[in-house]
């Protein structure tokens, strides 16, 4: 298990590694001259030539990139172009934001969308199997801001239960968060819950298959106890999979999410940052959010090691 | 046999009928309509293909044309859907963005399946120090969520419509490509593929000729999800404000601009992405038949 360990630790250096000079490439192409953005219109070419000699611009790309990267390793991400304010604490603050929105997505959808897949598998092609497949096919494909348009419609303008907008204050409690969490949470849901049913409900119905479902159900065994103890268990290995590939989609969810909502989080400071063409600033929220992403997928492979022997024996 | 693989082949030109071929794009029309569900989806988008074509002849006004008199209009029957806060016929608007989402989303995809295909047949096909910097190329973009690389590129190139065409070429490729390889690599070995090459056939008769058709089944299927895919996106970067941009009636873009007037307007947000939403689900109901037919 150690090398195994250290095995895919490696891996992960070296995407992100690989990432992050894709990243720099691509930003490295943004248009306009960054000395005249902080200098703004009216400076001199003097003075625009020192702030580029300073600040090693001038430098050769290959230079500047091993700088870049070195200076995010450490934590030092230079100051927002748009803001003027430190980059590091931002990009903390708003990341904080993002992962709590995240876990309370994984918390509630997650168990849901195994139940809702398990419930589908062991009732292939009836009614349940129809009502959930079909159900989950028609979600998958919404884009977020669409159900989550929806869901501010019913529970906020409607019901009147939650509110629409979720742009938390720096200092609230959770107890002030929670209602303002529950809608984007619904709707990032909606992302996992298609995805994750319906990989568990192929995996239910491939393992009831098997021989030895047979062998259990022949020697008398409860079918309770044949599901709980030997179908669940094997079934599970492939949705833990998807959990990992989905907290990619949930990324990409949350970018939009946060939008719909107005929540603090990255995916909002991505888009601020995008329309303003801030060049440190995109690409500090953007190796966050690849480094995060890297991480997610570190501890789904470890979990799937651990359920499964022969990938770590490979 | 892998002899006359090429005999049978050659006549193929467009003016011999080949019985075979029809009865195959029958056979395939005939598989879009198999299931309820199939049916439904398959309804569902030719239904909005007719109408991305003929919105100009059909719409009762110009895309953005602006009736001021008729502002702020609830539905009626002089406008269907009512109108935007600039006095757009909303119904009118609808039916453009039917084009404008398919089309782009269309291109995009048909262009990234190309490519990846191209990509994925060379880079599988070739084997060692080619397939092995492609890949972990490749490896590198799919380390980024889809978004994330898509607001980055866009980052870049500026938010416009032939930037969201880029974007999506750029971000679909790796994808199609992979699924090409992995099919490309199990096929190469294969006893026809072998004849071919020791037959001393060009490399672009052994790609195309002898290994395209086992992966077509599978690229079917990959370019239906990425087709559907790519309408999510070019949804969702409208909606963000950094594809697509105004006056075009894009379904997305015409959410974002009717969001600070929802309270007054519903209907110029609702009925945007009530399309949205319908022809998604129908090109997902359609992409889930095609996959369940060739996978089979």
């Amino acid at each position: 298990m150690a090398t195994f360990v250290i095995r895919r630790m490696g891996f992960l250096a070296l995407t992100v590694i690989l990432t992050s000079l894709v990243i720099f490439i691509i930003t490295q192409m943004l248009p306009g001259d960054v000395a005249r953005v902080v200098l703004g219109r009216e400076a001199g070419e003097a003075a625009l030539e020192a702030f580029r000699e300073e600040n090693g611009l001038n430098d050769p790309l290959p230079v500047q990139y091993g700088r870049w990267l070195m200076d995010f390793v450490t934590g030092d991400w230079g100051h927002s172009l748009s803001t003027r304010s430190a980059i590091f604490p931002v990009v903390m603050d708003r990341l904080r934001n993002s992962l709590l929105l995240a876990g309370m997505t994984m918390l509630v959808g997650v168990p849901l969308s195994i139940i809702l897949g398990i419930i589908a598998g062991l009732n292939e092609d009836k009614l349940a199997d129809n009502t959930i497949s079909i159900g989950a096919l028609t979600v998958v494909g919404l884009p977020e801001f669409v159900t989550g348009l929806v869901l501010i419609q019913i529970f906020s303008r409607w019901l009147g239960w939650l509110p629409a907008n979720s742009s938390i204050a720096p200092d609230a409690t959770f107890a002030e968060k929670l209602p303002m969490l529950i809608l984007p949470a619904m709707t990032a849901t909606m992302v996992l819950l298609a995805y994750i049913s319906r990989m568990t409900r192929a995996g239910v119905i491939e393992e009831l298959k098997r021989p030895y479902v047979r062998t259990a159900t022949l020697k008398g065994l409860p079918r309770r106890a044949v599901i709980f103890n030997h179908v669940l268990r094997n079934s599970l290995i492939p949705a833990i999979t998807v959990i990992a590939i989905s907290f990619g989609w949930l990324i990409s969810g949350l970018i939009v999410i946060e939008n719909v909502f107005n929540y603090p989080g990255l995916g909002r400071l991505l888009v601020f940052a995008i329309d303003r063409q801030d060049l440190p600033l995109i690409q500090a929220v953007a190796m966050v959010a690849v480094v995060s992403f890297a991480l997610a997928n570190l501890a789904a492979d470890l979990i799937y090691a651990r359920l499964n022997p022969r990938i770590r024996l490979e | 046999m892998p002899v006359q693989s090429k005999m049978s082949l050659t006549p193929d030109s467009p003016l011999s009928v080949n019985p075979s071929r029809i009865s195959r794009w029958a056979g395939a029309f005939h598989a879009l309509f198999s299931t309820k569900a199939t049916a439904l989806g398959t309804t569902i988008v030719l239904i909005f293909v007719v109408v991305a074509f003929i919105a100009p002849l059909i719409a009762p006004y110009g895309v953005n044309e602006q009736i001021y008199s008729d502002a702020r209009q609830a539905p009626s029957a002089d406008h269907w859907f009512g109108t935007d806060h600039l006095g757009r016929d909303v119904f009118s608007r609808v039916l453009y963005g039917a084009s404008d989402i398919l089309f782009l989303a269309g291109l995009g995809t048909a262009m990234a399946v190309m490519c990846g295909t191209a990509v994925g047949l060379l880079s599988g096909y070739a084997g060692g120090m080619v397939d092995e910097i492609m890949m972990r190329f490749f490896d590198s973009l799919l380390a980024m969520p889809a978004l994330l690389l898509a607001l980055l590129l866009l980052g870049t190139l500026g938010p416009s419509r032939n930037s969201v065409f880029i974007v999506m070429v750029i971000v679909y490729t790796p994808i199609v490509a992979r699924v090409v390889r992995s099919v490309v690599l199990s096929v190469r070995s294969k006893g026809f593929v072998e004849a071919a090459r020791l037959q001393g056939e060009s490399i672009e008769w052994v790609l195309f000729r002898e290994i395209l058709p086992s992966v077509t089944p599978t690229l079917a299927v990959e370019a239906a999800l990425r087709f559907s895919y790519a309408i999510f996106l070019v949804a969702s970067l409208g909606f963000l404000g950094v594809g697509v941009q105004p006056p075009s009636p894009n379904w997305g873009l015409m959410v974002n601009e009717a969001r600070p007037h929802v309270g007054q307007l519903p209907w110029a947000l609702f009925f945007p992405a009530a399309a949205i939403a319908i022809v998604v689900i129908g090109v997902n109901l359609m992409a889930d038949g095609v996959k369940r037919l060739l996978q089979a």
